[in-house]
């Protein structure tokens, strides 16, 4: 083995033993396209923003937190996508819960469920815009019924783009949790119905225990189609005061001044901002059992 | 597939605990399904007053549309050029699939198969696109694409689509190819094929229905993303979300029927998208691969 004349051999024979072999090349064609089109770009932003059009390397960093319009945008998007997407997980639950078993209408259930997905922003916002405007639906069923004197203001606000946050999330969340909780193996909670367990206690002894690690990849992946909220703020929101979110000052920055470090330093806070709320709850994920689930997340 | 069957709720065995589980249950049971209903309700209200008021002639402070009329949809048809745009959008979407399948599977295969060193770095680059904000990966990206003179056409916005993408088709195929048995590859070695041929004549053929499932998943994602088309279209390559993201902020431009219209015929194009999806995929399997029969 030790003979001189083959030591590429023995080389390839050592990393193939640790696993490096010539089927790793299939890995290359998705290791250049994401270096190329994710990290380069990445780190052009990063660096794009340390050189802003006047000032020092992080004076757009701090044109961005001296501001109090600007730095409110990370709160106001906060104050936006946490809610939703809590609401979106924890209605999830009791309804998949009850959708696990078998029963007549259950697929039709689940499509319905699903539709929602094929809505789109636009449609969505100019439904709310319609149903639940002063003259919509919403509000003449609420005055013919004399539950209110006048119409409840509900869109070009906070409100509006919550709602379109649930009708969005919802679906996409309830698959998710369905998912996860379809993976948990029936059996145990027998097991523990043998036992003498009632439902609540199996709730939350075993279902929700095995249910945690799926909740927290679910509210995460929630929580960044909330985050990322830009259409539905500018459509049913009131773009200009409560509801400007960070992206739409990352976006007036790059399209309306263009200003691409200022934009490039926004959208890293943005994103820090997001990866700093998933580490939190990822975190706190893994002090739950993070064994097989069925779910691999 | 098509069947969700599942072995049947635990029953508690002793009558006492049943009565006991009836009284807790059954108001649960009805918050529940009240809330969905409710739910449902307003749901239903939002579309249908899109649907009402695209075939609606007049509507203002009124329960229904004085007269109803199909106009809007031929003036929505021909104002907003939609052939070009659903053209558009299709040859997008396409490309985005074919491409990101491509490069998606064999990675997936490399990480569903292979244990080596710093696999869980190289699993968390992938993740992080899907992780991330489009908006933020999105400005950068369109900034390069700029640099670089490919944004603004077709081939930036298809390369600004594949960075969800990929990440989306390696995630979803992994479990996939993890259920294949290795051992069936280990026979084919055997017989000779090399990697080439293991992969077309064998692999592939399994994976069908996976590659079926996350490339129509990967479809309806990608005319439905806003951000990233958005971020790098120019006006002759925009997809159908941003010509009517585009309609609907420029209002008092264009009638608001015709951007119902238009809406309505975006949806209908996802929901044929979705049905033929759900005839692939169950929905409940996306994230578990659950078995769908009872053991016996």
């Amino acid at each position: 083995m030790s003979g001189a004349g083959r030591p590429l051999t023995h080389w390839r024979h050592r990393l193939a033993e640790r696993g490096v072999d010539r089927q790793l090349w299939l890995l290359v064609p998705a290791l250049v396209f994401v270096i190329a089109l994710f990290l380069y770009p990445f780190f052009y932003g990063l660096t794009l923003s340390f050189q802003p059009t006047k000032g020092g390397p992080f004076s757009d960093y701090a044109r961005f937190f001296s501001d109090s319009y600007e730095r409110g945008t990370i709160w106001i998007t906060l104050r936006i996508a946490l809610p939703a997407a809590l609401l979106n997980v924890l209605a999830a639950v009791p309804i998949a819960y009850r959708m696990r078993g078998r029963f007549r209408g259950k697929r039709l259930v689940t499509t319905l469920l699903v539709v929602p997905i094929t809505l789109g922003t636009v449609l969505t916002a100019q439904g709310l815009l319609n149903f639940l405007g002063p003259t919509g639906w919403f509000n003449r069923i609420l005055l013919a019924s004399n539950l209110v004197d006048e119409p409840v203001r509900l869109t070009h606000n906070y409100w509006g783009v919550f709602f379109s946050l649930v009708i969005t999330g919802f679906p996409f969340a309830f698959l998710l949790v369905l998912s996860y909780l379809s993976g948990i193996d029936p059996t145990l909670e027998r097991a523990a119905a043998t036992l003498g367990a009632d439902w609540r206690r199996r709730f939350t002894r075993i279902t929700l225990p095995l249910l945690m690690p799926g909740l927290a990849t679910t509210f995460c992946l929630t929580f960044v189609l909330a985050f990322s909220v830009f259409p539905s703020a500018v459509l049913v929101g009131n773009p200009a005061g409560e509801t400007r979110v960070i992206s739409l000052a990352a976006y007036q920055a790059a399209y309306e001044q263009y200003d691409y470090p200022y934009a490039s330093a926004i959208a890293m806070i943005m994103g820090f901002v997001e990866l700093v709320i998933i580490a939190v709850v990822l975190a706190a994920r893994s002090r739950f059992y993070t064994g097989s689930t069925g779910g691999k997340g | 597939m098509a069947t969700t069957t599942q072995a049947p709720p635990a029953r508690p065995p002793a009558t006492s605990t049943d009565r006991r589980r009836r009284i807790v249950a059954r108001p649960a049971a009805w918050i529940v399904w009240g809330v969905v209903i409710f739910f449902f309700l307003n749901l239903l209200g939002v579309v249908a007053s899109v649907l009402v008021s695209s075939f609606g002639q007049r509507w203002f402070d009124t329960w229904l549309p004085d007269g109803y009329t199909t106009s809007w949809y031929t003036r929505a048809w021909d104002e907003f050029a939609l052939l070009q745009v659903i053209v558009v959008t299709l040859e997008v979407s396409v490309l985005v699939v074919g491409l990101s399948l491509v490069i998606g599977v064999p990675a997936a295969y490399a990480l569903a198969r292979r244990s080596f060193p710093g696999k869980r770095l190289i699993f968390l680059v992938f993740l992080l696109p899907i992780l991330m904000p489009p908006i933020t990966y999105g400005i950068p990206l369109a900034t390069v694409l700029y640099k670089f003179g490919l944004a603004g056409h077709m081939s930036g916005v298809v390369l600004a689509n594949l960075v969800p993408s990929v990440p989306f088709v390696i995630l979803t195929m992994t479990p996939f190819i993890e259920q294949i048995d290795p051992r069936i590859e280990s026979a084919a070695r055997m017989c000779g094929a090399g990697l080439r041929t293991v992969f077309l004549r064998v692999l592939t053929p399994l994976l069908v229905p996976g590659i079926l499932a996350s490339a129509i998943l990967v479809l309806v994602r990608t005319v439905g993303m806003f951000e990233l088309t958005f971020l790098t279209a120019g006006p002759d390559s925009q997809t159908l979300v941003v010509a009517l993201y585009y309609s609907m902020s420029a209002s008092g431009i264009r009638a608001q029927q015709s951007v119902d219209a238009m809406a309505v015929i975006y949806t209908s194009m996802m929901l044929v998208l979705l049905v033929v999806a759900l005839r692939y995929v169950n929905p409940t399997q996306l994230v578990a691969q659950v078995k769908d029969e009872p053991e016996h």
